[in-house]
């Protein structure tokens, strides 16, 4: 008789990597579809162009690897860090540089490390910085939300911005972009303006930013519901907004005229994003429970600090890479007290 | 009315699964005695501890009940004959292992006439005898542990002095998916498990009883609550029903499930002064004590959808497993696993000719749909489930990375040696890695690593020990030596004057008379008393 001998348990597992994935991709769709209502098509063409070159950079990595080329792929892993990465950039930003900071992620942060599940880094945010620090105009030109601008770009304008670097005749810059609400924050406090004033501005709808509230509120619907299907844990992103709410709250209230309201730091910028989708990412989080609250407060505090006094507007990816060096040591020091025992902790 | 309250209330532990039970697959049908096989294959070790030691010859006639091997050492079981045949051989044969591996059996002919042996006096007032008479009368009906364990019953009910039994659980909880012999026994066969409880009760001194059943049970629930109510425990015993979830049945899990405390790590449940024993147990102490009625039985589930007709038979031990499946209409299909056990802690039959024997709770015969391979393993992406479910509140992921890094220090700091390798870790990883089979390989390599360790400390003491002697040898003859060359090197340097060598003789005569008095005075002394 041919039976298998396999080590227990024998029964059916209902669980795979790749049903993960794809339900990461599931949820954020709200969040894309609002970016693309807000932002136009070119956040879609991102979004494909990225996917296209992450898939391909991971095949031939498996191939010079000589690994399996289909279980890389079938895992939906290159897929995820592509969209994380896409829906980051500026949808305007030039295909070369989608090209290279996919690359950047998928070969150097990725691959080189191992590949899935050996990487220290989250792929799709090392790639975003990587851009940020080499190209910072192109990284911050962000188009207008529909409502505030004189144009917006259609399909094929959007393409040509993208491949071409060609604006539609007759329109200039000025009339695409605008400041994302972070910015325009940072830069009117900078000036001396007080938050009454700098609230006259039309980039300010109900909450947070124009446009920018209902992308995070899309990517808080899929966060909530990622936690219902029991993807994701509450630790990591409670503690993220907590910590960030409680931080703005914080200085709110001791100087409303210089610190703008907490909902305005968990709904302007790429908070929600960072804390259901980035943050949350298993193989450079923490895995302990007691270590990702502190992992995720700790991404909180420093994105808080960051847009507060640091040298750029938006911190969400250079406070989660930060922790991502700190969690091996965060789990060192977080073990869980084990059945039996009186106290949790790693003897060496 | 807040202690009222305390007593009833039930505690969680950590983790754990809700899978599928399965269990109506099995346990519509009563119970019912399988026939005597053609051959039996009677394991001289079914149990924890040390083999028991033969003490029949081949070719001898033996009755059913007759023990066929002596329990051997304080830890280990007493083996008898499952029933009258002949004993046509002891030698080495495939037994239910996960190793596949061979061990001594008692092969015996049945001649089907099931004679028994006389057995000694029932101890039906035993309440009245030394409770080492009692446990004596347990260890000589080889009771084991029936719920897979197999750690000697008689054992486990003499804690010592130094270890007062505050409470006695019968764990009635069965949360493996599939098997349901426990259930049966509890419908059928309520009382017997009830008068067990009552006997354990009386040689633990006195405990209250807490008998643990889960909730997807309620023929089970409703059979022991009444049972009950008949006899004279309902003062110290209680039923205590428990949600169904993955692996309440495990000793440390339930102790903490009905009494909120948890067995330190590396210790018996005596310790905290709680003994757990399985409700096929307390059965078989019943028929032990009121009936002088060995384990020459047990109830076994043969379940999954491979098995054309699935039931729980009772077979006698050394019965070969290929033939309880015959018993059970065969294989519908050739399943993809055979096992035997639970889906979730079960291990895979190598051979079928293998016999039951005293901890086969279950045969399990899987199809391709029941047990679908999982495929290759992929890369942890350290997502965590497996730290979510596991009962024991290790992190398996970390445990499993430094297990494949061969790092068998680094496995111990996290506690990999509090693994009760339950599979929750492994059933819910999405990459679908063996995890337990990595802390199995790392025990076992760490138990390797000692018993090196053990054998290499006790030749480099034994070289050490040599070592000394050799130099405390060579030392007394250089001592001896010099001592000569100094007495002689004295004597040439006092020869050299004439009055030296006078003092010299006359010391001589002196020493060779006092010789010769005292020779004579033990001649005589001798002679006085002859």
């Amino acid at each position: 008789m041919s039976v298998s001998l396999q080590c227990s348990p024998h029964g059916l597992r209902p669980n795979r990597v790749d049903r993960v994935m794809q339900e990461v991709l599931i949820a954020l769709v709200p969040g894309v579809l609002a970016m693309v209502w807000f932002f136009g098509w070119g956040v879609l063409i991102n979004i494909a162009l990225a996917v296209s070159v992450a898939l391909m950079a991971e095949a031939a990595i498996m191939l010079l690897r000589r690994r399996s080329v289909r279980t890389a792929l079938g895992d939906y892993s290159a897929v995820v860090t592509a969209v994380l990465f896409a829906i980051s950039v500026p949808p305007t930003l030039p295909w070369w540089l989608t090209l290279l900071g996919i690359l950047f992620a998928i070969v150097l942060v990725k691959q080189l490390y191992g590949g899935i599940g050996y990487n220290p880094f989250n792929p799709a945010m090392a790639g975003y910085v990587f851009l940020l620090v080499s190209y910072p105009v192109a990284m911050t030109t962000w188009l207008a939300p529909n409502m505030l601008a004189e144009h917006t770009l259609g399909f094929i304008e959007s393409w040509r911005l993208i491949f071409t670097n060609t604006l539609p005749p007759g329109v200039t810059w000025d009339a695409l972009s605008a400041a994302t609400p972070l910015d325009e924050m940072r830069g009117q406090l900078d000036r001396g303006l007080t938050i009454a004033e700098i609230g006259q501005s039309p980039l300010w709808g109900l909450f947070g930013g124009r446009g920018w509230e209902w992308v995070s509120a899309g990517f808080l619907i899929g966060g909530l519901w990622l936690l219902w299907r029991r993807i994701i844990t509450w630790q990591i992103p409670v503690s993220m907004l907590a910590a960030l709410a409680l931080m703005a709250g914080l200085f709110w209230t001791l100087d409303p005229q210089t610190h703008p309201l907490p909902t305005f730091h968990l709904f302007s910028g790429a908070a929600m994003l960072g804390a259901f989708f980035i943050a949350t990412d298993p193989v450079s989080a923490c895995t302990t429970k007691r270590g990702q609250i502190l992992f995720g407060a700790a991404i909180g505090v420093i994105v808080f600090v960051i847009r507060t006094w640091g040298g750029y507007p938006e911190a969400v990816a250079f406070a989660v890479l930060l922790m991502n060096i700190a969690a091996p040591t965060i789990d060192h020091y977080t073990q869980p007290r084990a059945f039996g025992h009186t106290r949790g902790r790693v003897n060496r | 009315m807040l202690s009222l309250l305390n007593r009833r209330r039930l505690w969680r532990f950590h983790g754990g699964l809700h899978l599928p039970d399965e269990k109506a697959l099995s346990n519509g049908h009563p119970v019912v005695s399988m026939p005597l096989p053609r051959q039996l294959v009677i394991p001289l070790q079914q149990h924890i501890g040390r083999r028991a030691r033969p003490i029949v010859e081949v070719g001898e006639r033996l009755l059913t009940g007759q023990l066929l091997a002596r329990a051997e050492g304080d830890i280990s079981a007493c083996v008898h004959a499952s029933t009258s045949g002949t004993l046509i051989a002891i030698e080495e044969h495939p037994v239910p292992h996960p190793s596949g591996l061979s061990a001594l059996c008692a092969i015996i002919a049945p001649d089907g006439e099931d004679a028994w042996a006389t057995p000694p006096e029932p101890l039906t007032h035993y309440a009245q005898c030394d409770p080492a008479t009692v446990r004596e009368r347990i260890r000589w009906a080889g009771i084991v542990g029936l719920g897979g364990a197999s750690f000697p019953t008689s054992v486990k009910l003499n804690p010592g002095p130094d270890q007062p039994i505050q409470t006695l659980i019968l764990n009635g909880v069965e949360c493996e998916p599939y098997i349901t012999c426990d259930d049966r026994l509890m419908r059928e066969r309520a009382g017997d498990i009830l008068a067990g409880a009552r006997i354990m009760h009386y040689l633990l001194g006195d405990p209250r009883v807490l008998i643990g059943i889960e909730d997807n049970k309620p023929e089970a629930i409703a059979a022991m609550r009444a049972a009950l109510a008949e006899t004279d425990m309902a003062g110290y015993t209680e039923i205590r029903v428990v949600p169904t979830q993955y692996p309440s049945g495990g000793e440390k899990q339930l102790i903490r499930i009905l009494t909120g405390r948890e067995v330190p790590s590396h210790a018996i449940p005596a310790r905290i002064g709680i003994v757990c024993q399985n409700v096929g147990s307390a059965a078989a102490v019943a028929d032990a004590v009121l009936r002088s009625r060995p384990l020459v039985s047990r109830i076994v589930t043969v379940t999954g959808r491979a098995i054309a007709d699935p039931r729980n038979v009772e077979v006698r031990m050394g019965t070969p497993i290929a033939d309880v499946i015959d018993f059970c209409g065969g294989l519908r299909e050739t399943p993809r696993k055979l096992l035997c056990g639970g889906p979730m802690m079960g291990f895979a039959l190598q051979d079928t000719q293998a016999p039951i024997i005293k901890p086969s709770n279950c045969i399990l015969a899987l199809t391709e749909e029941e047990s679908p391979d999982p495929g290759s393993a992929l890369a942890c992406i350290r997502c965590g489930r497996c730290a979510e479910v596991c009962p024991a509140k290790l992190l398996p992921q970390q445990i499993y990375w430094h297990a494949r890094a061969k790092d068998l220090d680094r496995v111990q700091d996290y506690n990999l040696f509090d693994c009760i390798e339950c599979g929750c870790c492994a059933q819910v990883c999405p990459s679908h890695i063996p995890l337990v089979q990595y802390y199995r390989y790392a025990k076992n390599e760490i138990w390797a690593r000692e018993e090196e360790k053990r054998k290499a400390e006790l030749a480099r003491a034994r070289h050490e020990a040599k070592q000394a002697r050799i130099e405390r040898q060579e030392r007394e003859r250089q001592a001896r030596l010099r001592q000569k060359k100094d007495t002689l090197a004295a004597a040439t340097s006092d020869a050299s004057g004439p009055a030296a060598k006078q003092a010299a003789i006359e010391a001589a005569t002196r020493r060779a008379s006092a010789k010769r008095a005292a020779a004579l005075d033990q001649t005589e002394t001798s002679k006085g008393v002859s």
